[in-house]
Order: structure tokens, then C-alpha cells, then sequence
């Protein structure tokens, strides 16, 4: 079967952001970029599959601006067959990804879609649901484990009390956790590969779909500072601090 | 103008984050109607009716709605609101695991944007909430006919679970796509003081070594009537399992007193916990971060310094 992966660019997980002066948003220039590190488990998934004979192809889609077409190459080299850049240089928000998603999924008709549970920069955690609701798709979310059985999709998902399974009928979506597995790295030879591999740009237009949003950012701040605390001595003087000073014991 | 809030639950109760949702709620002002969807949800219909401030419950009683599967649930919430014309200005459900599943299906179906996470209302528009793992705090705003929201517990104090008398009100609707299943489930057992609810929680790192060693920090949270939780490292190392991490994947907390021990404090870490009224920090690393967003740190080997709190306590 086909499957469909969604990757995002994001700043990279190590980099600690800065909010802009004018308080406009956060600074970019000049900040590392990577794969969201859920994309790249989705990625890992996928090729997973295809190594099991599960999947057949895997497409790698993007939407975001020019120089997201590294991140497809990234996947490309650690196994996906090709990849669709969907080109738009304005950020996005949740709905409009998933409806451009949903115009490449009708293209495509993948039987399976893959996607990271949220983005580390939007840390929205929308795109995965949204999307499966504008297919019309069962939804795995969070997803821990995934296994293909005829013409449905075991999914494990981690809730909050510990882990539940569901059964999907086939096509359907299935979110990333950290958990499902852990990503390999790309050799050499196949990045060398992958920058031959096909690589198609379409735009937002071409496929027919409005990106306009009904929400918007009025101003990005960084958080409170905490107050400097204090380092003590010993457990004695800790205890001291915590019952007489802090009182929350 | 009325806002419609999902109600959390589990086990025929009313879930704690649903009463920090309320709150949220009633800070957008107006009307306060509870959605209880499930099989066998009479209990919890009654408890939510009890809430302070709520004014109605809406009961979905099928199997179809049976472990809140989202295929089933979200054309539920959608129709609920559809039909209603312009009734419903806000659908908010609380950011659990449940939440974060359903709610952004439900703005899909509305054709609608999602606001997720929310930490404070600043008018019946405008919110804010935390950005790349709460390094930044945006203000948005939605001019969504319906605005949908994710409430993150944390952000606002909990509304009285008595002193309500709301009426209860049995919604016929069966949605059942038939798209999805529910196979099976394994949760975790502890008796102690759920994680994202408790006054004090201890967590434990990588610096723990071993799942066994976590042994030294239930002692202590049993002393301080504390939850346990971890950070990434330990539950990846396999000290504990996932439902305890937290951080910016995990759960969020901001409990009055947070003591980590033997964790160097990454941002995914702190993202979860640095809103923590009292944070300490035991580790024997004097440069590790967590000593950064620490009121009280203290330098030492966590194998001689948790016995020793845990004596003194």
C-alpha cells in the first residue's frame, strides 16, 4: 500500500528561541532548522513498513517555504521514494495545512497517513485530527505502536492513564509519539541518492485551496522570569526553607 | 450566547481538568452547558450538574460513544452545535489526551480554527497560550463564529464541583461511523495523587539509574501525599512508564511544590513543570539547568539526600 507522510520544518528542539523585541513573533534569522523530531518518527514509521512489505511506496509532503525542500531531501535519504512540496512562503495555521493535506491526499490516495502528534514550534497538535476529519478517515492518535492486519490498522495510543488500543478500518491517519520508535540516521550514500530522487512543487492555488485564517497573533512575549532561588547547604536547611520560607509543607 | 464544555471522565466520575475548564469558561462569561458523552454516563451527568456555574447537561448515552472514539464523538459535538444555529460561541474541552483527540476533529468539521492550550482568556476573543515548548507566550485572536479551544488545566484554579443544580437534558443523537474500534486498554494503577492534580509532585530522572531506585522517591512522595512523575530520560530508559513523563509531550503540571531529582532540566523538561510555584532541585551536577529555574537547589548525591528529606520529613 501507499503511504503518506506529512513532514514540518521547525527551529531545531536544541535551540532555545528568543521572542522578538517588537514582540512580532519569535527570531528565526539565523536559527538552525531541522525535522520536527515527531516527523522524523512518522518518517521512521513508514520506512519501517516498506522494509516489512507492508507499504509499497512512501511520499513525503511538506508545505512551507522554499527551503523546506531540505527536510523532504532528509526524508528522502532515510527512505522515503519521493516527495511533494506544497510552496508557501506565509505560516500556516493547523486548518489550512490539513485541507492543503487533504487536496494531496485525493491526489494520492495513500492507505495510510502518517504524521508527527504535534509541532514543536506551534505545539498546536491539530493537523493529524483535522485532517482525518476532513477525509472522512479514522483517526490513531499519539500512537505508540502501529500494525497493518488485512484492511485495518492496530493502533496503541498513549492517554493519560496508560495506553489504549483501537482498530481503524483502512485509510486512516496515525499521529506519532515518541515511543513508536527510534529514527535512524541518514548514511552518506543515500544522501547522495536522495538528491536524485523526484521532488515536485506545487502551490496552495494549484490545488485549489483557500489558506485564509480566522485566527491571528496580536503579540509573542516570552514567559514570566522566575525569580534567582537559592542553593542550600544541606537536606536540613532545604527542609528549613520549604516549612518556614516557601510554606508548602 | 452559551459555551459548550466537553466534560472529562473516567470511571463514572467527573475528571478534575473538567472543573479547571468550567473556570476557564466562566471567565468568557455567559451560559455554561456540559456535554457528557459515553455509555453509562448517569453518574456523571449528575455529578456534572453539580458543578458550580453550569446551567445545563447534555447527556449522549449510546455505545457509540463508548471510550469517546473521535470518529463517533466529533460529529456528535458538531451537530450539537450546528443545530443550535448561533447558540454556541465557545466549544472548550479540557487539554487531555481525550481533549487533544476530539477537539481539533471537531473544528475540522466546523471549518473552523483550533485554539490549543490555552492559559488565560483576555476577552471573549482573545487568549493566550504557550508557544515553541513555553519559551513564548502568544496572544491570539479568533473571529471564528465558533471559537474551539483546548483549556490547559493548569492555567486556571478549579470551579467548586458542588453548589451547582443545572438541569439534565438526554441528547437522542447516534453517530456511529463505524470507522473505528476500541480493542483494548492497559492503564497504569497507583494510589497516589494523580499526577496533573497534586499539590506536590517528585519526580525522577535519568540520574535514578534504575527503575528499582525510583523506590527512594515513593517513599518520599508518600510522606508529602505526593504524585510521582519523570522525565523523558527515564521513562525512554524504562525506569517508569510513559503516563508519568512530564513535559512539552508529557503532562503539564504547576503543582505548589515540584522537586526534581536527578534531572539536568532540558527545555522539553521545563516546559512541563517551570510553572511550578516552588520548584527544588536535587542533582549532583552544579551546572545542570534545572538549577537555573530552582528556588532551592541543592548539590548533592540524590542516594544520600532523598533518605535523609524523606528522615527529616
Amino acid at each position: 500500500m501507499k503511504v503518506l507522510v506529512a513532514v514540518k520544518r521547525v527551529v531545531d528542539y536544541n535551540v532555545k528561541v528568543r521572542v522578538k523585541a517588537d514582540n512580532s513573533g519569535v527570531d528565526l534569522a539565523n536559527v538552525k532548522m531541522s525535522m520536527n523530531p515527531f516527523c522524523e518518527i512518522a518518517v521512521e514509521e513508514a520506512v519501517r513498513l516498506k522494509e516489512k512489505g507492508v507499504a509499497t511506496e512512501i511520499v513525503v509532503v511538506t508545505i512551507g517555504p522554499s527551503t523546506a525542500q531540505e527536510q523532504l531531501r532528509t526524508a528522502l535519504a532515510l527512505g522515503a521514494d519521493r516527495a511533494i512540496l506544497v510552496e508557501s512562503a506565509e505560516e500556516l495555521n493547523s486548518l489550512a495545512v490539513a485541507k492543503l493535506l487533504k487536496a494531496v491526499v485525493d491526489k494520492e490516495q495513500p492507505q495510510l497517513v502518517i504524521l508527527g502528534k504535534q509541532a514543536i514550534d506551534s505545539d498546536n497538535n491539530q493537523t493529524g485530527q483535522m485532517l482525518a476529519a476532513l477525509s472522512g478517515f479514522a483517526q490513531g492518535t499519539f500512537a505508540s505502536k502501529v500494525e497493518v492486519a488485512g484492511d485495518k490498522v492496530n493502533v496503541t495510543r498513549e492517554v493519560d492513564g496508560g495506553l489504549q488500543t483501537v482498530a481503524l478500518n483502512l485509510p486512516a491517519i496515525v499521529t506519532t509519539d515518541l515511543r513508536l520508535n527510534e529514527p535512524r540516521y541518514a548514511s552518506l550514500p543515500n544522501i547522495m541518492k536522495a538528491k536524485k530522487k523526484p521532488l515536485e512543487t506545487v502551490t496552495p492555488d494549484a490545488l485549489g485551496v483557500s489558506t485564509a485564517s480566522t485566527t491571528k497573533t496580536l503579540k509573542v512575549e516570552a514567559p514570566a522570569a522566575r525569580s534567582a532561588g537559592i542553593k542550600v547547604k544541606s537536606v536540613a536547611e532545604l527542609v528549613e526553607k520549604l516549612k518556614n520560607e516557601a510554606k508548602v509543607i | 450566547m452559551a459555551i459548550l464544555v466537553i466534560a472529562e471522565h473516567e470511571n463514572g466520575a467527573v475528571a478534575p481538568a473538567t472543573l479547571n475548564t468550567v473556570a476557564a469558561a466562566a471567565k468568557i462569561g455567559g451560559d455554561i452547558h456540559v456535554l457528557v458523552a459515553g455509555q453509562g454516563v448517569g453518574a456523571v451527568a449528575q455529578a456534572a450538574a453539580n458543578i458550580a456555574g453550569v446551567s445545563k447537561v447534555l447527556v449522549a448515552d449510546n455505545a457509540a460513544y463508548a471510550h469517546q472514539l473521535p470518529e463517533n464523538v466529533a460529529p456528535l459535538v458538531a451537530q450539537l452545535i450546528q443545530e443550535q444555529g448561533k447558540a454556541y460561541s465557545h466549544v472548550l474541552a479540557p487539554a487531555t489526551s481525550n481533549g487533544k483527540n476530539i477537539l481539533p476533529r471537531v473544528a475540522a468539521l466546523l471549518d473552523v480554527d483550533q485554539i490549543s492550550e490555552i492559559i488565560s482568556v483576555e476577552s471573549a476573543d482573545t487568549f493566550k497560550r504557550p508557544i515553541y515548548a513555553g519559551n513564548a507566550i502568544a496572544t491570539v485572536q479568533s473571529s471564528a463564529a465558533v471559537k474551539v479551544i483546548t483549556v490547559r488545566a493548569t492555567g486556571f484554579d478549579a470551579v467548586a464541583a458542588e453548589g451547582g443544580s443545572a438541569a439534565v437534558e438526554a441528547v437522542a443523537a447516534a453517530h456511529d461511523a463505524g470507522k473505528s474500534a476500541f480493542v483494548g486498554e492497559e492503564l497504569a494503577k497507583s494510589d497516589r495523587p494523580e499526577l496533573t492534580a497534586a499539590k506536590i509532585v517528585v519526580s525522577g530522572g535519568r540520574g535514578m539509574q534504575n527503575g528499582d531506585n525510583f523506590k527512594h522517591l515513593y517513599a518520599l512522595a508518600d510522606k508529602l501525599g505526593a504524585g510521582v512523575g519523570a522525565s523523558r530520560a527515564a521513562v525512554d530508559a524504562g525506569f517508569v512508564p510513559n503516563d508519568m513523563q512530564v513535559g512539552q509531550t508529557g503532562k503539564i503540571v504547576a503543582p505548589q511544590l515540584y522537586i526534581a531529582v536527578g534531572i539536568s532540566g532540558a527545555i522539553q523538561h521545563l516546559a512541563g513543570m517551570k510553572d511550578s510555584k516552588v520548584i527544588v532541585a536535587i542533582n549532583k551536577d552544579e551546572e545542570a539547568p534545572i538549577f537555573q529555574v530552582a528556588d532551592y537547589g541543592l548539590v548533592a548525591d540524590l542516594f544520600e539526600a532523598v533518605p535523609e528529606l524523606e528522615n527529616l520529613l
